[in-house]
């Protein structure tokens, strides 16, 4: 898999699972977290890739 | 469930159960009766830092003259036994022309530094702070 949107996903995906089991107790919690964090990770990354995209490389 | 965990951790060496949650991630949540975060994490870094590898990462060496790369070995070493394991069997040597090289990189250097969040955290709950 070289797609960087689904590597990007994958990566958020991991990262938010292990911050909502750190940070809350409760698995109805964690979850609610883990979605928020996933959706605020994967949608900061998709407005900064398009507000990067009209600079020069 | 939480008192039982509680009695474990009081008649147990924080300093014992942060090595043992380093070695093996999420390995000090369960010792402490933290089943459900436990298994999340015995599951979620292990395969992360899987990923890793199968993304053509590379396990960093330790050179003190390339303090960039000194951090991320450091931060490898954070994976604990798996990281022991990839460095033994070889994998880890990473394919720089991979088009995927950058993010196995990423996979491996970000699954060391949660494991030592959750080190911290083990070592937080066997103090009695959480």
């Amino acid at each position: 898999m070289t797609s960087h949107l689904g590597l990007l996903v994958l990566f958020a995906v991991f990262v938010s699972i292990v911050f909502a089991a750190l940070m809350r107790d409760e698995p109805r919690e964690q979850l609610r977290f883990g979605a928020r964090l996933l959706a605020g990770f994967v949608g900061a990354a998709l407005v900064l890739s398009w507000l990067m995209y009209p600079l020069p490389l | 469930m939480r008192a039982t965990a509680v009695e474990r951790t009081q008649s147990t060496n924080p300093t014992l159960i942060s090595i043992v949650a380093w070695m093996l991630p999420g390995a000090g949540h369960l010792w402490q009766g933290r089943v459900q975060k436990g298994v999340t994490f015995v599951v979620t870094l292990p395969v992360m830092f899987a990923f890793g590898l199968w993304l053509d990462g590379r396990l960093f060496p330790f050179e003190p003259s390339q303090p960039l790369v000194a951090l991320a070995a450091f931060a490898s070493l954070g994976n604990g036994i798996p990281f022991v394991i990839a460095k033994l069997l070889g994998f880890g040597q990473g394919v720089v022309t991979a088009a995927s090289y950058e993010y196995g990189n990423t996979f491996l250097i970000v699954a060391g530094l949660l494991n030592m969040l959750v080190v911290l955290d083990a070592y937080d709950i066997a103090l009695g702070r959480k």
